[in-house]
């Protein structure tokens, strides 16, 4: 049987090219792999080996010949003696067909857009369930507690990271629980966090749930590659097939006076990524409920704690099976002039704002996004529609920001309820310093949302 | 044959295999990697795969002398060049090959490519695309048998050029402090990209890169599949006892270019002519299938059955219709 020879394609890119040279002649004999011409793209001169073995019948393309198609015909192989003269090449094949549905630009973009509709009608949600009675606790205790009960819970989880075990947690938030579950499931690790963020991921793509405790988010920055293309593709890469449970946890933004390279936020850059969520709590029952359902969660996590916050005492609900729904907002306190949206650190400085402008006569909305990814744009936009009028505040820098997508979000889904544009308070588009007073100049206070909403009610 | 299987999946100690057995096993898997990799860089130049496409032709005796060593329920994970791994492993030529097609009947539905395969089934976890990335994630295997107390042993593969990333060293740290049962493997092509491996590494016997970390290493010739056999039972029997990690250098050859656009001007077409020649891994075994004695028909069934194998494959990696538009929403989260 004949086969014919087609110019092949060497790059992703490439569509044509040279058929520069002929190594073989008619009448030649050739085997797989060898080398029979040389063809040049604009980018390099390759070479064409055999696929099949037989014989050279005829040569469809004359070397010296520029600009020619990829899958031209360019000679034809006989095998078994078979005549070669009246051997008639076979029709060349056609491109793959492309079924309609496949990528029919029109049919994805409506569906891009019936996605986004969807988002836009979702009714906000049911109120909070209420969860009895509380008592005081700090986010420290809160978010051990959270780690303790769904430890207990199951068996495949564990926690791994620095400090984690003898020392009792850089920030003692894991304190006591190596007493507890042991060696074998609270895990010290080196000072690797490309090296262990990737070890937990390989654990949890096998079946485990490891929660992977980083001394900070700045120091994530090692093992980003890890939680972005490993832990956050695989599940689609795979086809469904590979899921990820896993927490990757510690204090994210600015702690105190220890400079630019320790403090940072990067809500913004976890919050970019399809496949990952991203979570933000404020108080001790944001970080006892979401880190409960985070650990439960079966894609990865990402759970941005805050420094300052540990210590702060908040009351939290005593229930053992209090767990909070990932991707819900809270409004914190109800308003009918601004709604403020914060998350993290930034809702007590909201907060303290929404008390100075209650002071002036000025109404505001707080709301706890709490859930970064997805986003509660329901219960914003309900928000919105109210009050008419949005501010932001976060701590971290202002460009492609969580603020910036927040009133994208509210620009495209209540536009016509805005009475004035949205304001931003964010940190100032610098590296933290280190001196007080400049670092202080650096991160939104309550008085920069005061003025903000000052400049819009 | 099947006898032989059945001793080594108990794992208790036996009579060695019939090397004439395990040969013909070796060569089939060889072969059938082989002609699979020459079927993908057709379909390639016809322009029916897209993207990067990292042919195995030449290593083939590194996977199968590897895969030889192991039981049900190892795990397997390793780089970009991985269509050989994956064959070895037992998953299906067709479901490989058309994933390379981006069709439907892909391992992954067409939504992973050349580098991103995966089988939860037959414990091959990929397939990535970013080079020393399965080698943190292939520790991290071994992590979860050893959490779980299972005998199970993750074998890890990688190329020489990966062996220089940082992570690498960090999970040989891990696996040594924690005695994870991980078999390296370094797959020695001698080129990373365009890079040999004198110009990239300081190190030149990579099978010593474990010794600070008291990973014990060897160096195989990755000719010779029973050699690589041999190699790795010592290596996954010493993971099994529980020793820790064990590093093997397979010193290998890829005839091919790094992707399908690699010009390959870093090395003469002598060079890869005379190892072409003079020692492939499936003339070697072919010719020592003739010293013992195996009939030549044998020989020549399997090579049918090969192609009957890749021609199917390729048929159904065309047939195969496209993933629905609707794909495109799906397995980016788990639903609780």
């Amino acid at each position: 049987m004949a086969t014919q020879i087609l110019m092949p394609a060497l790059s992703p890119t490439m569509t044509e090219g040279k058929l520069a040279k002929w190594l073989k002649g008619v009448g030649d004999e050739v085997k797989a792999g060898d080398v029979i011409a040389e063809i040049e793209t604009d980018k390099a001169t390759m070479e064409v080996e055999a696929v099949d073995e037989g014989k050279l019948a005829r040569i469809l393309i004359d070397e010296g010949t520029e600009g020619v198609a990829v899958n031209t015909p360019i000679a034809v192989l006989t095998v078994n003696g078979e005549d070669a003269s009246t051997a008639e090449p076979p029709a060349p094949k056609s491109e793959p067909k492309v079924a309609a549905q496949g990528t029919d630009p029109a049919a994805i973009a409506d569906q891009a857009a019936q996605g986004q509709r969807k988002e836009a009608v979702e009714a906000a949600p049911a109120p909070e369930k209420d969860w009895g009675p509380t008592k005081p606790a700090t986010v420290r205790e809160a978010l051990r507690d959270a780690m303790a009960l769904e430890m207990r819970r199951d068996g495949d989880v564990f926690l791994l990271g620095e400090e984690v075990a003898q020392y009792q947690g850089a920030y003692k938030i894991s304190q006591g629980l190596l007493d507890e579950f042991g060696p074998r499931r609270i895990i010290d690790t080196p000072i690797t966090e490309h090296g262990f963020a990737g070890l937990a991921t390989g654990a949890a793509l096998n079946g485990l749930r490891p929660i992977v405790e980083f001394m900070t988010f700045n120091f994530a920055m090692q093992a980003m590659d890890q939680i972005i293309n490993s832990a956050a593709k695989t599940l689609y890469m795979s086809g469904g097939q590979m899921g990820c449970p896993i927490v990757f946890r510690g204090p994210n933004g600015a702690a105190s006076r220890v400079a630019a390279q320790h403090s940072q936020c990067y809500a913004s850059w976890y919050a970019h990524v399809p496949g990952l969520k991203v979570v933000a709590p404020w108080s001790s029952a944001d970080a006892k409920g979401l880190l409960r359902a985070a650990i439960r969660d079966p894609n990865p996590v990402v759970f941005l704690e805050n420094e300052i916050l540990y210590g702060q005492t908040f009351e939290c609900p005593v229930d053992e099976d209090f767990i909070l729904p990932i991707g819900r907002a809270k409004i914190e306190r109800t308003g009918s002039h601004v709604t403020i949206v914060a998350f993290s650190i930034m809702v007590g400085v909201a907060m303290k704002a929404a008390e100075k402008l209650a002071e002036q006569g000025i109404e505001a909305e707080v709301i706890n996004l709490r859930s970064l990814r997805p986003l509660d744009t329901a219960t914003i936009v309900e928000s919105v529609k109210k009050t008419s009028r949005l501010v932001t505040v976060e701590e971290g820098w202002p460009f492609a920001g969580i603020g910036a997508e927040v009133a994208m979000q509210i620009v495209e889904h209540a536009f016509d309820w805005l009475d004035a544009p949205p304001v931003r308070v964010h940190g100032v588009d610098v590296p933290l310093p280190y001196a007080a007073n400049l670092e202080k100049l650096a991160l939104p206070q309550p008085e920069w949302v005061v003025d903000a909403v000052k400049k819009i009610v | 044959m099947a006898q032989a299987a059945e001793t080594r999946k108990r794992g208790k100690t036996k009579q060695p295999p019939a090397d004439r057995d395990l040969l013909l096993k070796a060569y089939r898997s060889m072969l059938l990697i082989r002609r699979f990799e020459e079927k993908a860089g057709q379909l390639y130049g016809m322009g029916l795969i897209g993207g990067f496409c990292h042919l195995y032709i030449g290593q083939e005796a590194v996977v199968v002398g590897i895969q030889l060593a192991l039981t049900d329920g190892d795990e397997v994970i390793t780089s970009y060049r991985d269509h050989g791994h994956m064959l070895a492993t037992g998953m299906e030529a067709r479901g490989v090959m058309a994933e390379l097609t981006g069709r439907s009947g892909g391992y992954s539905r067409g939504k992973g490519g050349s580098m991103h395969m995966f089988s939860k089934e037959q414990k091959f976890f990929g397939g990535h695309g970013i080079v020393g990335a399965q080698v943190s994630i292939g520790t991290g295997l071994a992590f979860s048998n050893w959490y779980r107390g299972s005998d199970r042993v993750s074998v890890t593969y990688f190329g020489e050029g990966a062996s220089n990333q940082g992570q690498v060293f960090e999970s040989f740290n891990l696996a040594a402090l924690m005695k994870l049962p991980v078999v390296y493997v370094i797959e020695n092509n001698k080129y990373g990209m365009g890079t040999s491996v004198e110009r990239a590494s300081a190190s030149h016997d990579l099978s010593k890169n474990g010794s600070p970390w008291g990973i014990p290493g060897k160096q195989v010739d990755g000719m010779d599949v029973l050699a690589v056999q041999a190699a790795a039972e010592e290596a996954v029997a010493a993971c099994r006892a529980g020793k820790g990690p064990y590093l093997l250098e397979v010193k290998t050859y890829r005839y091919r270019g790094h992707s399908m656009s690699d010009p390959a001007k870093y090395r003469t077409r002598e060079e890869v002519q005379m190892m072409r020649s003079q020692n492939d891994c499936i003339e070697n075994a072919r010719r020592k299938l003739e010293s013992l004695d195996v009939d030549e028909k044998a020989i020549k069934a399997i090579d049918d059955e090969v192609k009957r194998i890749i021609q199917d494959a390729a048929d159904f990696a065309q047939s195969s219709p496209e993933p629905d538009a609707a794909e495109l929403y799906t397995d980016v989260l788990l639903e609780d």
